[in-house]
């Protein structure tokens, strides 16, 4: 919350807010001048040329004294404090998460009986009734049925096991989406999209609040839990940037200045992503290429030192011990041949494919949950699709245990350790390699068997996926995306290792793959179409590649994972041009102007301004013209953000813009605090008095709330270069003039509106400006 | 400010995570050898806790079920790894997430449940105005603090965090009407 502060303009002597006590919080807070009403667009170059204003005043003053020196000290040093803080507070949120996860994913099944916070592994950790083929077999960890009935085996425990898994899957997301209805309704979905429309100047208060927070997380955890096909990804990042909120409001120098905030809320967005995965380069690329809209290289240094503290303290923190901070670490370095580059981009444009077939169905799906009687049921909604994710879930293995856990099988080999269904190959007696250096063998039984159930995951997985992404409880897709490609990659990578036993002497196989050899790494495939499914949703290119070999630690394999990286994107781009969270901005009809669309329409800037043809004429204002009143009466009966202000009626030369709502609070405040202005009081913008007869009332001076400086083009100006200027400077507004005469007004909503027009879309679903 | 209440919160908890942590339980580190099936007997995992130094076969696997010439062959076979977790801190963020879980479930019962029943026997259903668009709503009624105010004269601090629950309720409120009845934010 802001301190409360007298309508004065923002004083930046304010700085390190130090001990406030604990009723300042309490108070409402009081509406400054030059903060921003909720929805609406911040502008970008009045926040630069405040920060730069308030820069210069503590510089100038820091040679006075020593006081003032330590003080601009700390205010240079605040932000790398602000980054500090940030990457703590994620890491230990990660931490939190990750272990509360682990425990209520395995609570569904059973329990340690000698200690209930313990999930299975960790339960059987020191036992030594573990064996070969079941790793986590303890007594000390029973599952449900086991516990009330005293039987571990037949129909009768399965049922029960079968039902109380439900049972504990639906109880858990009841209570995820009543949190989020009753306490903070902001916590709900992924939060990609709303961030990126945030960092581009965007209002949305409490969307980066406290309660927001804390319920995200408690709720993040419950969704997870719960088997639902979602990911903790996006929401993480969606944690790291109200952190960051949090901390901002410690220094004024970032809770006053909407531009400095969203530089910070960058660098939390590249510290989420980095605990979310454990990757904090790949974490500063998303946040450079996927969230943030202006990344100067400020940020990418704070992006990078926040990513790096939020990394160190999850691994501080280290409750797993020291093997799994890599989250999908592979353990093998076999290479790949350049004949599987075949395979790859093949895996690349089924990425592709299920990209644009995922976010078309999503899209749909969400727009008839935002229109039809489906929407009015959000509590109904969630748990008629656990249940559905439930019932279906159980039977299959695969499917039963937690995603991550899937993903880091299938990306895993199968060497002589393992003794899973999916590497029951058929072991020659007399083998005697070292473990990692096992030739390519037949599959058994056991690995048709895995396949079949692997085929029935697959479709699964695609089909509840849809449904799942954007319900009312925290939900994230990169997991979700991910599986589906590591199980359509290992289904491909064995059949590709089959057929190389199989027919060794084909054409194809016989430069490569000699019997006996190690050729083809399934698991190596697995990871391939896991990249090539999360490009072909979210369309990333770089820091996809550089998350996935963080998050194996595969560094042989970087090229392999471009090509299916490149290839995804290719594809998908052909079908649609926007990735997931851009379709959800702009269904949600966000004013986001992104940086990738290419205007090259011939329209000029007269085509688009307001007022048009048929409209009413501009609403000016005069610059020692007007009344109180008057400018009462236009603020009561328009809705426009902002005035232009000229020198008369007549000459409608321009001096300059005020916006709607440092007008309204200087008006309000000066009936309240200065004698003598009343309605009749002529408000005027001159740096002097004007000329008045002697009985006027006393007139008002609003010259401080006037920005001497609004941007201009002429009329002929192409829309191509006015977009550029909008998109590069981040404008509000822009006003059109013709021989230097006002001539009309071209906002951000227009803009977009025109856009929207050109591309044969809605332009009335443009609904924020 | 709130905002320095609550980092100095967040320090503690950090100082109560960190005190178990450092608090060594002995039964933390394990040395974990994986064998494979060889010949005629089974494959087998066995567990001791020895440091990292004696984390091999040689040592941690006992009994050993080949005699002298096939013990190199079996152990070569076998992958052994340490490991190490921290107990104290698994147990004490379960515990911590459960009691912040069950605080807000408390909170919740009361806010939806409870609060409505209470205000109504204290008040009468009469003096307090239901607004208009509170159809499916279970939120307290809108101006039940001016209410309150009027009929105890209640101390300032009190009064002020009525204030300030009721603003952060009407807060709420907007935003649930914008994210589930209008959908305007969110889809």
């Amino acid at each position: 919350m802001e301190a409360a502060e007298g309508v004065s303009s923002a004083t930046p002597t304010d700085e390190l807010n130090g001990a406030g006590n604990l009723m300042d919080f309490l108070e409402e807070p009081f509406p400054d001048v030059a903060t921003y009403e909720d929805f609406h667009t911040i502008d970008w170059l009045r926040e630069k040329s405040r920060d730069t204003d308030r820069h210069r005043k503590i510089t100038s003053k820091s040679k006075e004294s020593i006081w003032d020196l330590t003080k601009s000290l700390l205010d240079a040093w605040s932000g790398w404090v602000v980054m500090l803080l940030i990457g703590l507070l994620s890491g230990t949120l990660a931490g939190v998460i990750d272990l509360a996860v682990d425990w209520m994913t395995d609570l569904k099944e059973g329990v340690c009986l000698s200690a209930f916070w313990y999930s299975h592994e960790q339960c059987c950790w020191t036992s030594n009734e573990t064996t070969f083929d079941d790793r986590d077999k303890c007594p000390q960890w029973q599952k449900w049925a086991e516990l009330m009935t005293g039987h571990s085996e037949g129909a009768g425990a399965y049922v029960l096991n079968y039902l109380l898994y439900v049972l504990w899957a639906l109880s858990f997301s009841f209570l995820a989406v009543s949190l989020v209805r009753v306490f903070a309704p902001y916590a709900c979905g992924s939060g990609i999209p709303e961030i990126k429309t945030i960092l581009s100047g965007f209002i949305i208060r409490g969307y980066l609040g406290k309660w927001t927070l804390l319920i995200k997380t408690v709720t993040l955890v419950l969704a997870v839990s719960s088997g639902l096909s979602l990911g903790k990804e996006g929401p993480l990042v969606h944690v790291a940037c109200c952190c960051g909120n949090l901390f901002c409001s410690l220094f004024s120098k970032y809770s006053k200045n909407e531009g400095k905030r969203r530089e910070v809320l960058s660098a939390a967005a590249a510290a989420g992503v980095s605990v979310a995965f454990g990757a904090p380069i790949g974490g500063v690329l998303f946040s450079l290429e996927e969230v943030s809209y202006y990344f100067p290289l400020k940020t990418l240094w704070r992006s990078f030192f926040a990513a790096l503290v939020a990394a160190f303290t999850l691994r501080s923190i280290n409750p797993f011990g020291n093997s799994r901070l890599v989250l999908f670490y592979v353990e093998y370095h076999t290479p790949w041949y350049m004949a599987e580059l075949v395979p790859f981009i093949l895996l690349g444009v089924f990425g592709g494919l299920w990209g644009t077939l995922f976010i078309r169905a999503n899209i749909a799906w969400c727009r008839r949950r935002k229109t039809t009687q489906l929407g009015k049921y959000p509590v109904l909604e969630v748990i008629a699709v656990t249940a559905i994710t439930a019932v279906l879930a159980y039977p299959n293995p695969y499917t039963r245990r937690s995603t991550s856990e899937l993903i880091s099988e299938l990306f895993n080999d199968c060497g002589a350790l393992e003794s899973s269904q999916l590497c029951d190959y058929i072991n020659n007696p007399n083998m005697s390699r070292p473990v990692d250096d096992i030739p390519d063998r037949p599959a058994g039984p056991g690995v048709y068997n895995a396949l079949w159930q692997l085929v029935l995951a697959l479709v699964f997985k695609i089909v509840i996926t849809i449904f799942t992404f954007g319900m009312k409880i925290p939900s994230g897709l990169f997991i979700p995306s991910m599986a589906v490609g590591a199980i359509a990659g290992r289904i491909v990578g064995i059949a590709v290792e089959q057929m190389a036993y199989h027919h060794h002497d084909w054409i194809i196989f016989k430069n490569w793959c000699r019997p006996g050899a190690d050729c083809v790494t399934p698991g190596l495939y697995a990871m391939v179409g896991a990249a090539a499914c999360l490009g072909g949703v979210t369309r990333m290119t770089v820091s996809l590649v550089v998350i996935m070999f963080e998050l194996t630690g595969g560094l042989e394999y970087i090229v392999p994972l471009m090509a299916a990286a490149v290839t995804s994107k290719w594809v998908a781009d052909a079908f649609g041009k926007e990735g997931i969270y851009e379709s959800h901005i702009q269904l949600n009809g966000y004013p986001y102007l992104d940086v990738r669309d290419e205007f090259t329409h011939r329209t000029l800037a007269a085509d688009v301004m307001r007022p048009r043809r048929n409209d009413p004429p501009l609403a000016v204002l005069t610059q020692d013209a007007t009344t109180v009143e008057d400018v009462e009466m236009l603020i009561k009966d328009t809705d426009y953000n902002g005035f232009p202000v000229v020198v008369s009626r007549d000459s409608e030369r321009l001096i300059g813009f005020v916006q709607r709502r440092d007008l309204t609070l200087a008006i309000k405040n000066a009936r309240q605090k200065q004698d003598g202005v009343v309605s009749s009081s002529v408000v005027y913008f001159t740096e002097d008095v004007p000329q008045l007869p002697a009985s006027t009332p006393q007139p008002l001076k609003l010259r401080r709330i006037l920005n001497l400086s609004p941007f201009t083009v002429t009329d002929h100006t192409p829309m191509e270069t006015v977009v550029d200027i909008f998109r590069k400077l981040g404008l509000r507004q822009c006003l059109v003039t013709r021989s230097g005469r006002l001539l009309g007004i071209i906002t951000k909503k227009d803009v977009l509106r025109h856009m929207a027009q050109m591309m044969n879309q809605d332009p009335e679903s443009i609904m924020f400006n | 400010m709130q905002g320095v209440f609550l980092l100095r919160t967040f320090v503690f908890v950090c100082v109560l995570l960190l005190s178990e942590v450092t608090a060594k339980n002995s039964e933390d580190i394990r040395c974990k050898c994986i064998c494979p099936p060889y010949r005629e007997i089974e494959g087998q995992i066995y567990k001791q806790n020895v440091s990292l130094k004696d984390c091999n076969c040689l040592h941690v696997v006992e009994p050993m079920p080949v005699d002298g010439k096939d013990v190199e062959a079996y152990c070569l076979r076998c992958e052994c790894k340490y490991e190490e977790r921290s107990s104290g801190t698994i147990k004490v963020t379960i515990i911590i997430y459960l009691s912040i879980l069950g605080l807000l479930l408390l909170y919740m019962v009361y806010l939806t449940l409870l609060e409505p029943i209470l205000k109504r026997r204290l008040f009468g259903h009469s003096q307090l105005i239901q607004s208009d668009d509170d159809v499916g709503d279970q939120q307290p009624f809108a101006n039940a603090h001016n209410v309150l105010s009027r009929s105890h004269s209640r101390p300032n601090m009190l009064n002020k965090v009525e204030h300030a629950q009721q603003r952060w309720r009407r807060q709420v409120q907007e935003q649930r009407k914008s994210v589930f009845d209008r959908h305007v934010v969110l889809s």
